[in-house]
């Protein structure tokens, strides 16, 4: 589905993404590691279309469309998801009123009726129990006021209502405890079914402990350096990632 | 290089399409209606207001109050302290009076004309097409055309009719009250309203009584080269209550066109007084060439003891707003609130904000309000809190929030408190903010475009006021507040 080919991209004229390759199959989760300042979450703001990067070369296709040329909500309609590492709050806008312009504008963008008020209510109570969110918090506005783990579940929450093909999940483990890590995965867990994929963005192996990987890849210098089974995320929790940096770095001094 | 570039460079070209889009939009309400107008000749004198006052049929008293108004204003001049950017007026060039002929031969029928166009502005005139049970007083440039209801609303013995038809009715309430909030004396607008006003609203709601629908005011200005000076008289007898609602819309023009109105406000013992405006007066045009400039007075005197008067308004319209809707806050434990949402864009200018005057014990005031900016618009908020030394154990909180949508536009406070005594508290917070990219960025994230989200987050950001306002007109203020956000993001 996604086809990501020797891609570079800047922010503020910096380069930090130096050609990133990676491909990714219905069906199937990656975990992308690496360590602090690699690049990953600019990889996932870039596939994502964040108009504060701009691309300096290479390319992107999801489902052989061009990503790269498409509108940051046309890839969202296409079935991109993001789980923001720090969701933003948006005082005064419910998380009623949010979901069901997001929803209706999926549906409209595929040809399809606007949901009823009355259906719409009755997906929300359905997915509000997949990562057991409180109707409290749902009837609040867009995250303000939420905790950090309220923030994260209700990043699933959305993930749930949208029903996308790939979801990006943003160092989705940060700041929550083990009880709310088990709650957020085993939301993720439930949505997973063979048609979709999920790209798991992390720098500890712990939530992969919920979350099995198919794949797991190093990004380090803005390049992905190792790709292996899951096996590598055990090793890299008992070694670090000095041996790895090691090796690039010697590479390229060569 | 790949399509990336080409791809930023096609959203930049679309934005600039939608922000020229939306700055080319037409004023939904700037049709002009072609109906037998009579409009005095230009031009202010002692002859112009004796013939306003003959024209009305009026008592030789209110002549003499229009004659002292018009003295007393050929010693003023046109005050320049607010932050707009307001030319001479020449007040020779303005006609004072224009009324749809028929309507001025005191017809009960209603011209079809003017039926279509208050259709056309969705303000029905017939009380069987109307579900929501408002009672709307209709009134054209100098004339009230039709006031719906009245003879319902008078089973409960609530007025509620046109200024000029409450003079001839009602002479004692009306001598009673009319200048007792706002005298001719008060500044400049109010003492030229006082001279020329041709129609408003008159609403008296009786001792006890809840009225029971809405009422509302419609102004149109539909004649050219005419001013409207219209004037609102409440009063909300002992332990009344009355939510009243004011419309506003006018016809495209290139010239700028005055409204000076006056809006008056009594309310007795534990009355009390809801007051909604949306004003949506033409703006001008994307170069600021136009529209409607607004300068109003508009002041209500609580009273009476546990009195509550509460204002709220929805401002999108108008090339230059100049307004403060105030509360004397006469009577122990009364209070004044103040919900006030102020979107600018293109060239407009608003200097808006609200006086809260403490005079009784106890007496306790809110302040809301919340400035939007777009364009190359400026947006200012004036307030003063006043506590008199006698009235102590007063209240007052003011919130006073600015949101700047383009780089180009402005925002400004001008706070003024002066607390008498040390038994009372007054808070104020205020703060700025530029809209927030990640925001946006989320909302695209989750696939709404970035002209739904700017119109999301405004009205998020507006939500504390717009649930002020009265059900029916929430919606309307929300899509209004929607439609002229419409590509205001650069």
């Amino acid at each position: 589905m996604l086809v990501v080919k020797d891609l570079h991209a800047s922010i503020e004229g910096k380069e930090i993404l130096k050609g990133v390759n990676l491909t990714v199959k219905p069906g199937e989760v990656h975990a992308i590691m690496g360590p602090n300042g690699s690049g990953k979450s600019t990889l996932s703001a870039v596939l994502t279309g964040n108009p504060a990067y701009t691309v300096t070369g290479g390319s992107a296709t999801f489902y052989g469309k061009d990503l790269l040329a498409m509108t940051p909500e046309d890839r969202a309609h296409e079935g991109l998801f993001l789980s923001f590492q720090y969701p933003v709050e948006i005082p005064g806008v419910s998380m009623v009123n949010f979901m069901r312009a997001a929803i209706n504008e999926k549906r409209k963008y595929h040809g399809q009726e606007p949901l009823s008020a009355s259906e719409f209510l009755k997906l929300m109570r359905e997915k509000r129990a997949v990562v057991e969110l409180d109707n409290k918090l749902a009837s609040r506005a867009v995250n303000e006021g939420f905790s950090g783990g309220e923030k994260k579940r209700n990043e699933i929450f959305q993930m749930a209502m949208l029903e996308p093909r790939l979801s990006i999940l943003d160092e989705t483990d940060s700041g929550l405890d083990i009880d709310a890590l088990r709650v957020v995965a085993g939301g993720v867990n439930k949505l997973k079914t063979d048609q979709n994929a999920t790209i798991v963005i992390t720098h500890y192996e712990r939530l992969l402990d919920y979350i099995k990987p198919d794949f797991v890849h190093v990004l380090y210098k803005g390049r992905i350096v190792l790709s292996s089974g899951p096996e590598l995320a055990k090793e890299l929790e008992d070694k670090g990632y000095d041996w790895i940096k090691e090796q690039v770095d010697n590479e390229d001094k060569k | 290089m790949s399509q990336n570039k080409g791809n930023n460079k096609r959203k930049e070209e679309e934005e600039k399409r939608i922000i020229s889009d939306a700055a080319s939009e037409e004023y939904k309400y700037g049709f002009v209606t072609s109906i037998d107008t009579h409009v005095l000749p230009k031009g202010l004198n002692e002859d112009v207001v004796r013939t306003i006052s003959r024209l009305k049929g009026e008592p030789e008293w209110l002549l003499e109050f229009r004659l002292k108004a018009y003295r007393h204003w050929t010693t003023l001049k046109m005050p320049t302290w607010g932050h707009v950017h307001l030319p001479p007026i020449d007040f020779q060039a303005i006609s004072y009076y224009a009324a749809p002929r028929k309507q001025e031969s005191g017809s009960k029928e209603i011209d079809p004309e003017l039926k279509k166009t208050f259709d056309k502005l969705g303000i029905p005139l017939e009380e069987r097409l109307r579900l929501s049970g408002m009672a709307v007083d209709a009134i054209m440039d100098s004339v009230s055309v039709h006031t719906s209801y009245r003879e319902r609303l008078a089973e409960l013995g609530v007025i509620f009719c046109s200024i000029s038809e409450a003079v001839k009715d009602y002479p004692d309430l009306v001598k009673r009250y009319l200048g007792s909030v706002v005298p001719y004396t008060d500044n400049f607008f109010a003492a030229l309203n006082s001279a020329v006003f041709s129609d408003g609203s008159f609403v008296y709601i009786p001792k006890g009584v809840r009225c029971p629908m809405e009422l509302s005011s419609y102004f149109r200005i539909n004649a050219a080269q005419t001013g409207q000076f219209e004037r609102t008289l409440i009063v909300a007898d002992d332990d009344s209550y009355v939510s009243y609602l004011e419309g506003c819309t006018a016809p495209m023009r290139d010239e700028n066109q005055l409204h000076a109105a006056i809006v008056e406000i009594v309310v007795e013992d534990r009355a009390e007084v809801k007051y909604s405006t949306v004003q949506n007066w033409y703006p001008g045009d994307k170069n600021g060439k136009g529209g409607i400039y607004n300068l109003v007075t508009k002041r209500g005197l609580c009273r009476g003891d546990y009195s509550k008067l509460s204002w709220t308004q929805v401002e999108t319209g108008s090339a230059i707003t100049w307004k403060y809707p105030s509360c004397i806050l006469k009577g122990n434990n009364s209070v004044g609130e103040f919900y006030s949402v102020a979107l600018t864009r293109n060239y407009q200018e608003a200097d808006t904000g609200t006086k809260m005057i403490h005079l009784g014990k106890n007496s306790r005031s809110t302040i809301v309000s919340k400035g939007i900016s777009a364009g190359h618009s400026q947006n200012s908020y004036r307030g003063m809190v006043k506590v008199a030394p006698a009235a102590t154990g007063c209240r007052n909180y003011t919130q006073c929030d600015s949101l700047l949508l383009t780089p180009t536009s402005g925002a400004h406070t001008f706070p003024v408190i002066e607390v008498g005594n040390d038994s009372s508290v007054v808070e104020h917070e205020a703060t700025t903010s530029k809209i927030n990219e990640d925001q946006i960025f989320y909302c695209n994230q989750r696939g709404i475009s970035t002209e739904d989200a700017v119109g999301l987050i405004v009205n998020g950001y507006a939500k504390e006021v717009m649930a002020k306002l009265p059900m029916e007109f929430a919606v309307e203020a929300q899509k209004l507040l929607s439609v002229s956000l419409e590509g205001s993001v650069g």
